[in-house]
């Protein structure tokens, strides 16, 4: 057997992702956080007075609070491997990447364990967006000072 | 404003799973995209009208990270020149960083794995 009849077995062996019923989940449950966040941020305009942005932030505090929380104590889990994108685009995915992240590596030590891997898995959003977001910056400030 | 936030933040979660579903990226590349996106989308001025439209469903997401590090990028650099692009970078995105290792390190020492 050579290499393409092989991939091409291992195709037609592996389960079918259901693709549309994923799709739809996705867009449910992404579409309730999104919808959540604003309730808590309407509650949090009026009944603590805050501004929206203030508000944003806590909403991201308490995003971070309720994911790393859910899967420290191994409920979150199940959750994104059901609602995929739905639960990893919000910050729920970033806060569980590094939450997960901790707890594997826990038994390897504090410090060459869980110190050193902590952003394992979510230390490409921070690279990426500090990158992306500083050249960006540079593009824009030099438009700033050719007008 | 409730149901723009359900629209947007879903729209955008079921493009990400399409893109999961049927490429061979992996959720990091996702993420990291998104990011970087909402960077750009920011650059362009386009995400603080997609927030003042979408609000929270616009800020849940990890695109309003990228969001994040470049306006408090720019407004580093009116505030205090060249410098202040990089003693203001992180600025407002400090909640979700500071958060997430301060909750996750406290967690991982009270927690164990589950297999």
């Amino acid at each position: 057997m050579n290499k393409e009849e092989y991939s091409k077995l291992v195709k037609e062996l592996s389960p079918k992702e259901p693709k549309l019923k994923n799709a739809l989940v996705a867009f449910l449950v992404g579409g309730s956080v999104g919808f959540v966040g604003e309730v808590i941020v309407q509650i949090l305009m009026e009944s603590f007075g805050l501004g929206r942005v203030d508000s944003c932030a806590w909403l991201a505090f308490i995003l971070i609070l309720f994911a790393t929380f859910m899967t420290a104590i191994g409920k979150f889990d199940n959750l994104v491997e059901k609602a995929k994108c739905g639960l990893i685009i919000p910050t729920t995915g970033f806060a569980h990447s590094v939450q997960s992240a901790a707890l594997d590596y826990k038994r390897d030590g504090l410090v060459t364990g869980v110190g050193a891997n902590l952003f394992k898995l979510a230390g490409s959003v921070i690279v990426y967006g500090i990158v992306s977001a500083f050249f960006l910056c540079l593009i824009k400030v030099g438009i700033i000072w050719l007008a | 404003m409730y149901l723009q936030a359900f629209l947007f933040a879903g729209t955008v979660c079921l493009l990400c799973q399409v893109i999961l579903d049927n490429t061979n990226l992996t959720p990091g590349h996702i993420t990291s995209g998104v990011t970087v996106i909402g960077a750009i989308l920011s650059f362009l001025g386009i995400y603080d009208k997609i927030i003042a439209w979408a609000g929270a469903g616009a800020t849940t997401l990890i695109a309003n990270f990228g969001h994040m590090l470049y306006s408090s990028g720019i407004a580093g650099y009116e505030e205090a020149g060249f410098l202040g692009l990089f003693t203001n970078l992180l600025c407002s995105s400090s909640v979700a960083i500071v958060g997430v290792v301060v909750f996750s390190f406290v967690f991982t020492l009270i927690f164990k794995a589950k297999d």
